[in-house]
């Protein structure tokens, strides 16, 4: 049934671009829907542009994993809005045509400014699509029972089809389709969840309790001894970052590792769950070779509830859910994950649990430090900035702003957004939440938190949200590229190198277009498989926030801009804030380098960039302002 | 030659008036959002205080940073309507007249 819900929900949204698409005739029809669209109509396509796979799966998953800091993605994202609404929505509509490019280049005519833009739309959309694309394959994994990368692979091809075939129209349709189901399916998924209540031994459905075992153990001149005969000390590890002392075991045969207590009597060991991908290339999943049957157990629950063990609550308010969750004395168990290279060569990723108590839970701190070293605290200062000042500088969001007939519409619509949107990101902290004390998680991919939640609840529930959630991957997909290939097509072909085409072949351009970045997003979307998508959505605000804010105001309010101060401002601001990004310690992770070895220690650029973004357009504009004057 | 916007717009009679009173909604916000932050680095334990029903101090700023956001941006576009309506029923009275 999950398959048939699944693919009937996707052959439909499919059914309706192709229908959508032959309606589309025009440049104006295929970039701005041809500026007729209702302002509630997109209002709700915002809300489904922007929340994407990073607001549903990662922001879920996060909260699931770390808790409240999860949350500041909710916050940041939607607190965005407001310079979107109180600054950026009218001027846009007054100032553009199609892209934000127009919007920036309207009072100058610049050939600078025109390909600077350009570059930095594709950027965007580029970094914005990556974490997307890596939600796609993450999702069809468990649906089709297929790979990671044939998942990302579909998802491209129904995109390019979708984009392709009709543009923004169609975009903003299925956009505005899934943008209220993804709400009213979010809310029925929080209502099940407070009616459940909490148990401290939660039984996800089709899996059997299993019950982690500890072991005493003796220290004596550094070396451990197992009290255990049967069990055999093969090695013993310590993790750099965490401090964290593990050690494996041998039992008839079988390895399996365990994490070391220091306690005041002695030491205790934990067991973990672990993976191991031997020199030859095969799996270990819990010291037995990888199958349908042995998987990695799902993970996560409420260890006391209030200092308590508690059989079943019955239903809670929503409210007594997140004051239960905040009690000093409620004490959560949350699932880690180190990865280290055994002796012979192997590759072995550990999953622990720590206990964390519900105060330290429901606040800021376990994954942002607020309470670390100043570098920790300028990287928590920069993620708010970035995610406050990039959603109005998103090239897919500004996009929307044409598709709608005045300006007090495009205000009206971003209302209606706001409302949508806050409205969902306040259902995060529960589905998240919910995710975590219910036993459902992956210990090894935070991103299907969400969905397997729903799974808890029935395969027709989790046949919807999974059929929702990648509807709202196909739907910020195919606004990215139209963004994207409005960049390339419009912005650099038609306005920067000023290719002769007629409106027919403007339009062919941008279908041509979408077709390469669909390509390049699904390369990219293999690459950067197992990253949680929303720390990846954050980085693409940043580059936004770096490259196009700062031009983007100053041109509004400051009358001594010029065109080569945009121009370097938004050339500046983009490659300051992906090279930044580049160097940075989770990144080095990704190339499976050391991340303390990364030369810059933020994973946030925006501290640094945005100002600089700011600093280069008012120096460049002052300098050039004098040469004409002379 | 300069684009122009996709559909024409029509007489905007409002412009300064809705600039000015959104870089004061902005900054309004910005100083709200500011203030959240600003507890979080200065005394993060603050958050953990219980402030209403059970819960605590950064659930109720995280929502109300949301709920915030909503309110302020219906007063404007209230007074931005109002304005609007206004300064257009003046011009059409000095067109008549």
């Amino acid at each position: 049934m999950v398959l048939a819900i699944f693919l009937a929900f996707v052959i439909f949204v499919v059914a309706l671009s192709f229908y959508l698409g032959r309606r589309t005739k025009t440049s104006s029809g295929y970039y701005a829907a041809g500026g007729q669209i209702h302002w509630g109509v997109n209002g709700i396509a915002f809300a489904g542009d922007y929340l994407s796979a990073a607001s549903f799966l990662g922001i879920c998953g996060m909260i699931a994993t770390v808790g409240y800091d999860g949350f500041l993605y909710s916050i940041g994202y939607l607190a965005g809005w407001i310079v979107a609404l109180f600054v950026v929505a009218e001027a846009m509509k007054r100032l553009g045509k199609y892209t934000f490019t127009d919007a920036l280049d309207s009072k100058f005519n610049s050939r600078g400014i025109k390909l600077a833009a350009a570059i930095s739309t594709l950027m965007v959309s580029i970094c914005y699509l990556i974490p997307q694309m890596v939600g796609a394959g993450v999702l069809v994994e468990p649906l089709l029972g297929i790979s990671q990368h044939w998942g990302v692979i579909i998802v491209g091809a129904v995109v390019i089809t979708i984009v392709a075939t009709a543009g923004m129209a169609s975009t903003t349709y299925v956009q505005f389709l899934k943008g209220g189901l993804l709400i009213i399916f979010s809310l029925a998924l929080v209502i099940a969840v407070c009616w459940r209540g909490f148990t401290t031994q939660p039984t996800p459905k089709g899996h059997t309790r299993y019950e982690y075992q500890s072991l005493a153990a003796l220290e004596v001149d550094g070396k451990i001894t197992i009290a255990d005969s049967a069990r055999k000390l093969i090695r013993e590890y310590v993790d750099a970052a965490s401090q964290t002392r593990f050690v494996s075991l041998a039992e008839n045969g079988r390895q399996s590792w365990w994490k070391v207590e220091q306690g005041e009597t002695g030491i205790t060991l934990h067991e973990t769950q672990s993976v191991v991908v031997t020199a030859n290339g095969s799996k270990l999943i819990n010291g037995a070779p990888a199958s349908e049957g042995n998987k990695l157990r799902p993970v996560g629950n409420v260890e006391l509830l209030r200092g308590q063990k508690v059989a079943n609550t019955g239903s809670v308010s929503p409210i007594e859910m997140l004051a239960a969750l905040s009690d000093k004395n409620t004490i959560v168990r949350r699932w880690k994950d180190v990865k280290l290279t055994d002796a012979d060569g192997a590759k072995v990723t550990v999953y622990y649990s720590a206990l964390t108590k519900g105060n330290q839970l429901m606040r800021p701190g376990i994954k942002f430090k607020v309470q670390g070293t100043p570098l920790e605290k300028l990287d928590f200062v920069s993620l708010m900035l970035a995610l406050f000042l990039g959603t109005a500088a998103l090239p897919h969001i500004l996009i929307r702003y044409y598709t709608v007939p005045n300006a007090a519409s495009a205000r009206k619509s971003t209302i209606v957004a706001i409302a949508a949107i806050g409205f969902f990101y306040i259902l995060t902290l529960f589905m998240g939440l919910g995710a975590m004390m219910n036993g459902v998680l992956n210990p090894a991919d935070s991103n299907m938190a969400a969905p397997l939640l729903a799974h808890s609840f029935g395969t027709f529930l989790f046949a919807f949200i999974s059929a929702i959630a990648f509807a709202t991957v196909l739907g910020t997909v195919s606004g990215l590229i139209v963004a994207a290939s409005g960049a390339v097509a419009h912005d650099l072909m038609d306005r920067y190198m000023k290719v002769s085409m007629d409106d027919r072949q403007k339009v062919r351009a941008g279908k041509v277009s979408a077709f390469v970045i669909g390509a390049l997003a699904i390369l990219l979307g293999i690459l950067f498989k197992g990253i949680n998508v929303t720390f990846l959505v954050g980085l693409a605000f940043a580059v936004a926030a770096s490259a196009n804010l700062p031009a983007m105001l100053m041109l509004l309010f400051w009358k001594h801009t010029t065109a080569k101060g945009i121009t370097a401002s938004v050339l500046v601001g983009t490659f300051t804030a992906l090279v930044l990004i580049a160097l940075s310690p989770e990144l080095f992770k990704l190339y499976g380098l050391n991340p303390d070895a990364a030369p810059i220690p933020l994973n946030n650029p925006g501290i640094f960039s945005i100002p600089l973004s700011f600093i280069t357009l008012v120096t460049v504009s002052l300098i050039t302002r004098k040469k004409r004057l002379l | 030659m300069l684009h122009q916007p996709a559909t024409p717009a029509g007489k905007d009679y409002a412009v300064a008036y809705k600039t000015r009173l959104g870089v004061w909604m902005f900054i309004y916000y910005s100083l709200f959002y500011v203030g959240f932050v600003v507890i979080n680095l200065s005394s993060p334990k603050l958050m953990e205080a219980i402030v209403f029903a059970g819960l605590n101090l950064a659930t109720i700023y995280g929502f109300a940073l949301i709920v915030v956001a909503l309110i302020q941006a219906l007063v404007y576009s209230a007074l931005c309507s109002k304005q609007e309506r206004l300064l257009a029923a003046q011009d059409r009275e000095k067109e008549r007249s």
